[in-house]
C-alpha cells in the first residue's frame, strides 16, 4: 500500500483519533493533578500513533486486548470518553463502573477485550479469542498491544507459538518505547529489537517500524489485518516510539537522558502528521476546527463524569460468580 | 446404566457435551490423538474432529489463558492440565484473570472455562505427580473448586462444570480413576465394577455444584473429607466399629455448610480429614466454618487428619498419606475428648 492509497478522509481520522488520544490523556493527568482520580495511571502520551493507527484499520466486531497503558487504545475503538473518564475517576458513568480503574478498561460492545496489567497475560488469551472467531467461522481478528518488557516473559513466546501452530487471526504489537517500567529494555535483553528479532523463532516474517508514523502504522495494520482475515496467519509487529512522561503517574522519568527525551518530543506523532497533512494542502482552520471539537467534547466528557454519582455500594458485592457474590459464600 | 470406571465416566462426560453443545472443546497436552495420559480423552479427536479436541504445547499458562479467550466468546473450553503438580504455571491466569473477568468488567465479560487436572499421591508419583493444591483455588474468589470421590460423581459434576457459567477447577483425584482405595496399599487394588457408585447412566445428568453429600449416615461423629479419603473415612470408621457419619464435600467452593451443620449438630463430634498439607490447608477453612456454625452443640474439639506439611517423600508416601491408622488415631481423639 502506497502513501497515496490513504484518502483523505482517513489521514484527518488519524489526526482526530490522535487528538483525542493526547487530549483525553492529558485530562486524565489533570484530573489527576486534582485529586479527582486516585490511585495511579500509566499514560501513553506520545505513543498514540500506534493505538490510532490500528484503530482506524480495525472493523468494529474486531477485538483489541491491551495493557495497563490501554487509555488509546481504548478510545480508539469508540468507547465513550465520559465513561473512560468516569472509570478512571470511580464514578457510576465509567465503563465498568468503578469495579476495573485505569488498568482494566473494557467494553465487549466494542470489541475492547480487557485491559491487562500482568505482564504478558493478555497475549495467550488474545490467541484464544483469535481461535474462538476462527472456529465459529467470523471473520474477526484479535489485536494485542503489549510493550517491550513483555516481550521477555514466558507468556509472549507460548501465545506466538499457539498462534503459529494454529495459524490464527491474531496480531501482536509489540510497542517498543526503550523502556520497560524503570530499566531501559536493552539492558535486559539478548537481542536488539525485542520483538522483532525473536519473529524468527517462531517462522514470522521480522516487522520493525516507526511507531510515530501514523500513515506507516494504519498501512502496516491494513496488511497484518488482511492477512489474518484471509486466513494467512499471525504477525508480530515491533513499533518503536517514546514515552513522553515517565512508567506511572508517581514518575517523573528522570532516569531518561535529556537529549533523547527531547530528540524524540521533537518527533511528536501529532505534531509531524499534522505537518504532512498541510504539506498535502489541508487547510490550518480544518486541522484547528478537529482541535476545538475535540477539547470541546473532552470538557463535556469531563463534566459529565463529574457530576456523575460514585457507583452504588452493593455492586460491590455482586458478580464474583455468575450466580452470586460474597454474601452466597455464606 | 452402565458400570464405569471414573476414567470412563470422564470420558463419557466430555463425549455427552461435545455432542450436546457446538461451544464445547476440548484442549490440553497430549489429549487429542494420543486420548490423554490417563486416557480421560481416548477416542474423542477421533469421534468429534481435530477442530474440537485439540492437542497443546506443553504450555499451562498458555492452556489456560488460550481457554480464557476462547470462553470469552462464548464458547466453553475444557482443558486438561496433565497432572495438578503442573498447574502452577497457569496459576496467573487463573487467579489474576480467569477469576477476575467477571467481576473486573461489570459482569460484561466472561469465560466459562473448566480446568481438568488429576491430582493427589498414592500412585508413587513422588512430589511433583503427587500434589493436592486444591485449596489454593478455593482460596480464589470468582472460581468454583470441585474434587469427586466417584465415578457417578465425576461424570454429573464434570458436566455441572461445563454448563456453568463460572469457572471450575475440576480435580481428579488419580489414585481412585480405577477404582475404590480405603487407605492400605498392600491389599489388591479393587475395581468400581461392584461399586453402587461405579454405576454411570451413559446419557446426560448432571449434580449440583453446590451439595455436599451424606456418604453414609452415622450418629456418634461426623467425619468431613472428599476425594480419596471418603474411602478411607468409610473404611477405618466400620473397622473401629464407630457409627461414623461421613461426608463428601464434593464442591470445595461454593460450601454446603448446611449439610456439614445439620449433621454436626446431630453428632456433636467431628474429624475433618485431606491429604493435602495441614497448614492453612482447605480443612482449615472447614474447621472455621463449622465451628461458627456449631460451637454450642460441639462435645469435643474438631479434629484435623491430613498429609503431613512436608512435599510428598517419595520413600515414605504411606507414612505422609492419611491411611487407616492415623483416621483412626483421629477419631479416637475426637470419641474420646470432652
Amino acid at each position: 500500500m502506497t502513501d497515496q492509497q490513504i484518502n483523505s478522509e482517513t489521514r484527518l481520522r488519524l489526526y482526530r483519533l490522535m487528538r483525542e488520544c493526547r487530549e483525553l490523556e492529558q485530562r486524565a493527568y489533570d484530573l489527576f493533578m486534582q485529586n479527582l482520580v486516585k490511585g495511579t495511571s500509566h499514560l501513553g502520551l506520545g505513543q498514540e500513533a500506534v493505538a490510532a493507527g490500528f484503530g482506524a484499520a480495525m472493523n468494529a466486531d474486531d477485538y483489541t486486548f491491551c495493557t495497563y497503558r490501554g487509555h488509546n487504545h481504548t478510545l480508539v475503538r469508540g468507547v465513550a470518553m465520559d465513561a473512560i473518564l468516569g472509570e478512571l475517576m470511580g464514578r457510576e458513568c465509567g465503563l465498568m463502573r468503578g469495579k476495573g480503574g485505569s488498568m482494566h478498561l473494557t467494553s465487549v460492545e466494542h470489541g475492547v477485550m480487557g485491559s491487562y496489567a500482568i505482564i504478558g497475560a493478555h497475549l495467550p488469551v488474545a490467541a484464544g479469542a483469535a481461535w474462538s472467531a476462527q472456529y465459529r467461522g467470523t471473520q474477526q481478528v484479535a489485536v494485542c498491544f503489549f510493550g517491550d518488557g513483555t516481550t521477555n516473559i514466558g507468556a509472549f513466546h507460548e501465545a506466538l507459538n499457539f498462534a503459529v501452530i494454529w495459524n490464527l487471526p491474531v496480531i501482536f504489537v509489540c510497542e517498543n518505547n526503550k523502556y520497560m517500567e524503570y530499566t531501559p529494555i536493552e539492558a535486559v535483553t539478548a537481542v536488539a529489537n525485542p520483538a522483532a528479532d525473536r519473529a524468527s523463532a517462531y517462522s514470522l516474517d521480522p516487522i520493525l517500524i516507526d511507531g510515530n508514523d501514523v500513515e506507516l502504522v494504519y498501512r502496516t495494520a491494513s496488511e497484518a489485518i488482511a492477512r489474518a482475515r484471509a486466513g494467512k496467519g499471525p504477525s508480530l509487529i515491533e513499533a518503536q516510539t517514546y514515552r513522553h512522561g515517565g512508567h506511572s503517574r508517581a514518575d517523573p522519568g528522570k532516569y531518561r537522558p535529556d537529549e533523547e527525551v527531547a530528540a524524540w518530543k521533537a518527533r511528536d506523532p501529532l505534531d509531524a502528521h499534522r505537518a504532512k497533512l498541510v504539506e498535502a494542502g489541508v487547510d490550518e482552520e480544518t486541522i484547528d476546527l478537529i482541535d476545538a471539537q475535540v477539547m470541546s467534547a473532552i470538557d463535556e466528557a469531563t463534566e459529565t463524569a463529574k457530576a456523575s454519582p460514585p457507583p452504588p455500594r452493593e455492586i460491590a458485592y455482586i458478580d464474583v460468580w455468575a450466580d452470586g457474590g460474597v454474601e452466597w459464600r455464606c | 446404566m452402565a458400570q464405569m470406571n471414573m476414567i470412563q465416566a470422564i470420558n463419557s462426560a466430555l463425549d455427552v457435551m461435545l455432542e450436546r453443545d457446538q461451544n464445547v472443546v476440548v484442549m490440553g497436552q497430549d489429549v487429542g490423538y494420543f486420548g490423554g495420559v490417563f486416557r480421560c480423552t481416548d477416542g474423542l479427536q477421533a469421534r468429534h474432529g481435530e477442530h474440537r479436541v485439540l492437542d497443546s504445547p506443553i504450555s499451562e499458562g498458555g492452556i489456560v489463558a488460550t481457554a480464557i479467550g476462547m470462553g470469552v466468546n462464548g464458547l466453553r473450553p475444557v482443558a486438561e492440565i496433565q497432572f495438578a503438580d503442573y498447574i502452577y504455571p497457569g496459576f496467573d491466569q487463573i487467579a489474576s484473570e480467569l477469576a477476575r473477568i467477571r467481576y473486573r468488567s461489570d459482569a460484561t465479560f466472561t469465560a466459562p472455562v473448566t480446568i481438568r487436572s488429576p491430582c493427589g499421591g498414592g500412585i508413587r508419583g513422588g512430589q511433583t505427580h503427587s500434589q493436592s493444591p486444591e485449596g489454593i483455588f478455593a482460596h480464589v474468589s470468582g472460581i468454583k473448586t470441585v474434587m469427586p470421590s466417584n465415578p457417578y460423581d465425576a461424570k454429573g459434576l464434570l458436566i455441572s462444570a461445563i454448563e456453568s457459567n463460572d469457572p471450575v477447577v475440576f480435580f481428579e483425584p488419580k489414585r481412585i480413576y480405577n477404582g475404590p482405595f480405603d487407605g492400605d496399599p498392600e491389599k489388591p487394588a479393587q475395581s468400581w465394577a461392584s461399586h453402587a457408585k461405579g454405576e454411570v447412566p451413559e446419557d446426560y445428568y448432571s449434580l449440583p455444584l453446590d451439595q455436599a453429600e451424606v456418604i453414609k449416615e452415622g450418629d456418634e461423629i461426623t467425619i468431613v473429607t472428599y476425594g480419596t479419603l471418603v474411602h478411607v473415612a468409610l473404611a477405618t470408621a466400620e473397622l473401629l466399629g464407630v457409627n461414623a457419619e461421613v461426608i463428601d464435600v464434593r464442591t470445595l467452593m461454593p460450601l454446603d455448610v448446611m449439610t456439614l451443620q445439620k449433621s454436626v449438630e446431630k453428632t456433636g463430634r467431628c474429624l475433618v480429614a485431606h491429604e493435602a498439607t495441614r497448614f492453612c490447608g482447605y480443612g482449615a477453612e472447614l474447621v472455621a466454618s463449622i465451628q461458627q456454625a456449631c460451637f454450642w452443640h460441639l462435645e469435643a474439639p474438631i479434629e484435623r487428619v491430613t498429609g503431613w506439611d512436608t512435599p510428598y517423600p517419595h520413600a515414605f508416601e504411606w507414612s505422609y498419606f492419611p491411611g487407616q491408622k492415623r483416621m483412626a488415631a483421629g477419631i479416637r481423639r475426637v470419641m474420646e475428648a470432652g
